[in-house]
């Protein structure tokens, strides 16, 4: 029998993933379904105004992208949890660290990537500039993997727990702050017509930073949990 | 070789077990006796390093599993209570998957020759959702034809099983202790290996 | 049956050290605080500009720091307890927790009392007070994750791996706060101008070591009875005389 390279199985899982994903669409629909509409309730409470509404687009965007990564981070682990797949993965010969790895990757595809898709045409329901949903979506590209990866380690420590999913939030959203704060800066950064390459770049350190220690981080939360 | 010694463990405040030592050789099976609750699924977690002992060794070889972690792992193959399939996914799909898993590439052929070992002919492209609870336990043991682990931890591996595919078990753990391998698991049910010494541990 | 020793032992010595020396912590720092808070507020002069509000600093900024230090004195203590599996750090840290997330209510609370005669508003979004406030999300996080957890090995070990997370993003989240700050030219609480008085000095240094004694002091005590609760199953806790009796 042929022995999987790690990059083998890194494909391997998150195919499996995004194979899972796609005959349970409902899941995937559900947490883009939940983006869409917290940024549209917005308007509603503060008023139509569209100056304020163009200032607080990216803040919107982003704390309703935070939320709906916290939304389905929750099913990151569960599911494996319940029907003993996850016994299985932290048996595997290789390192648990790259199977995390792909489940994050998968997750980041599945419930990160149609929220960046969705921004441009809730940057327009806000009157943003072509440059500042630009900025957007950049920061959002790097920033949402980071929110998939730092979001893994609270849903593997919380696995299993009653009421996980609110615990899980206060877990991971302290976390996620300077996420939060470069991404927005960015924005407010390019309508003043100042450079975004600072705050981008910070982006851009962290997610190397999270590449680097969130698999490893969960794995050994995953291990603490399933003892 | 799996050597276990003074080994304890404990659920919270409730001590399972304590001074468990025993010695597993190429080409033994070991059943763990016990009534429920006296420790028998922590006892093969445990071997399988999910739950840290209190006190005492396991060694694989002369070596701590806990140095040896994945080269160790590559050599056993656990098979718990639950089947760790998705219903989502066909019984090939899952059995090449779990191979994957288990850092082995499994190509069709062989997981179909495995899947209609174990008596799942015509079934093997089906969403396993629509498959019987046997059916589904069916799929999970199909594991142990397509690994080459040397350790085998099964726990209940009887469980939902009819007359047929208990028979089948019991040939299949026949030819891996006959290739050397080594066999220890917990049940409910009798399980018989032709012309091998059955070796019991009670916990109590 | 062979009993290691070096397991058992830690905590079963450290719990009638801890008792003798409650007493002498727990009177050093009433002494203390009472001395602080009569130079504070009776011996150190008003000052130039703020007149008598300043006063606050002699609580806020000793909790301030010390809500700061006992994070990263609990994780330190919460990753011994993982990577040495010692129970009496896992312990530790679960008991110094609460007191830390006390201090940084207090200081939040401190600084919005002090905000609201310096800047008209209950809360400013400065920096350091933001800073506070996640801080306080942070403990927040710990004791939650470690109360939800029935099991308490997997409690420690689950929130030791938090709390060293949380220590590492600390630095992160303080900086990158600290550039929010400044971008949006928010108010910054600043004593600014007038040296301190040598008072002023006295009192703040005086209520540090106090808020420190009294750190250890709730913490020794809340360990014992983090002790008492986790090996009330053992002989020797059932020999103790406090237990007998």
């Amino acid at each position: 029998m042929k022995k999987l390279s790690l990059f083998a199985l890194l494909v391997l899982v998150v195919r499996r993933d995004l194979v899972l994903a796609m005959r349970r669409r409902a899941d995937v629909l559900t947490t883009l379904i939940f983006f869409v509409m917290v940024v549209s309730l917005f308007p509603l409470g503060v008023g139509p105004e569209m100056d304020m509404l163009r200032k607080m687009a990216p803040g919107v965007l982003w704390v309703a992208a935070l939320l709906a990564s916290m939304l389905s981070l929750g099913r990151l682990f569960s599911a494996d949890y319940l029907d003993g797949t996850l016994e299985q993965m932290l048996l595997a010969p290789q390192s648990l660290s790259v199977l995390v790895l792909g489940k994050m990757v998968s997750h980041w595809m599945v419930s990160g990537l149609p929220l960046v898709l969705m921004t441009p045409v809730l940057g327009l329901q806000f009157d943003m500039s072509m440059q500042a949903i630009a900025v957007l979506i950049l920061g959002l590209l790097l920033g949402t993997p980071i929110l998939s990866m730092v979001g893994a380690i609270g849903a593997a420590l919380t696995l299993g727990l009653r009421g996980g999913g609110v615990l899980l939030s206060l877990l991971v959203l302290p976390l996620c702050i300077p996420v939060l704060i470069f991404g927005t800066g960015a924005v407010e950064a390019v309508t003043s017509g100042l450079s975004v390459s600072s705050h981008l770049s910070l982006m851009g350190a962290l997610l190397v930073l999270a590449l680097a220690f969130t698999p490893w981080v969960t794995a050994q939360a995953l291990r603490i949990s399933m003892e | 070789m799996l050597e276990v010694s003074n080994l304890a463990c404990s659920r919270g405040d409730h001590r399972l077990f304590s001074d468990l030592s025993f010695a597993l050789h190429p080409g033994q099976i070991m059943q763990i006796q016990g009534a429920n609750g006296s420790g028998k699924t922590s006892l093969l977690r445990t071997l399988c390093g999910f739950i840290i002992p209190d006190d005492g060794k396991i060694s694989w070889c002369g070596e701590n599993v806990r140095e040896l972690d994945e080269a160790y792992f590559a050599q056993m193959m656990y098979l718990g209570h639950l089947n760790a399939i998705k219903d989502e996914l066909s019984a090939l799909e899952n059995l090449r998957i779990s191979a994957g898993l288990s850092g082995t590439e499994l190509n069709e052929k062989d997981a179909i020759a495995a899947l209609r070992r174990m008596g799942l002919r015509g079934r093997e492209r089906l969403p396993t959702k629509v498959l019987s609870q046997g059916q589904r336990r069916r799929v999970a043991l199909a594991r142990l034809l397509v690994s080459d682990a040397k350790l085998w931890i099964l726990d209940e591996p009887l469980a939902a099983l009819d007359v047929g595919a208990v028979a089948l078990i019991q040939e299949l753990i026949a030819e891996h202790l006959a290739r050397l391998g080594m066999v220890i698991f917990t049940t409910h049910q009798p399980l018989h290996v032709a012309g091998m010494e059955m070796r019991c541990l009670s916990l109590s | 049956m062979a009993i290691n020793w070096f397991k058992y032992s830690a905590p079963t010595t450290f719990y009638g050290l801890a008792g003798k020396l409650i007493p002498w912590f727990a009177i050093s720092a009433a002494v203390l605080c009472i001395v602080g808070l009569y130079i504070g507020f009776v011996v150190a002069p008003a000052d130039a500009q703020q007149g008598e509000f300043y006063r606050i600093i002699f609580i806020h900024v000793p909790s301030s720091i010390l809500s700061m230090f006992l994070y990263l004195i609990m994780a330190a203590y919460a990753a011994m307890g993982l990577i040495f599996n010692t129970r009496l750090s896992s312990m530790m840290a679960s008991a110094i927790a609460p007191t830390g997330a006390l201090f940084a209510f207090i200081s939040l609370w401190t600084g919005a009392l002090w905000g609201k005669p310096m800047w008209g508003a209950w809360w400013v979004w400065d920096a350091r007070l933001t800073s506070e406030l996640i801080l306080l999300f942070l403990y927040l996080g710990f004791i939650s994750l470690h109360a939800s957890i029935d099991d308490p090995r997997r409690a420690d070990r689950a929130a030791a791996l938090l709390a060293i997370v949380g220590s590492v993003n600390v630095p992160i989240i303080y900086f990158s706060v600290q550039w929010w700050n400044t971008l949006h030219q928010g108010s910054t609480i600043k004593f600014t101008g007038t040296s301190m008085h040598i008072a002023m000095q006295q009192a703040m240094f005086t209520m540090l070591v106090a808020c420190w004694l009294y750190a250890i002091t709730v913490t020794l005590m809340r360990v014992r009875s983090i002790i008492l609760e986790r090996e009330r199953h053992t002989k020797w806790i059932t020999e103790l005389a406090e237990v007998k009796a």
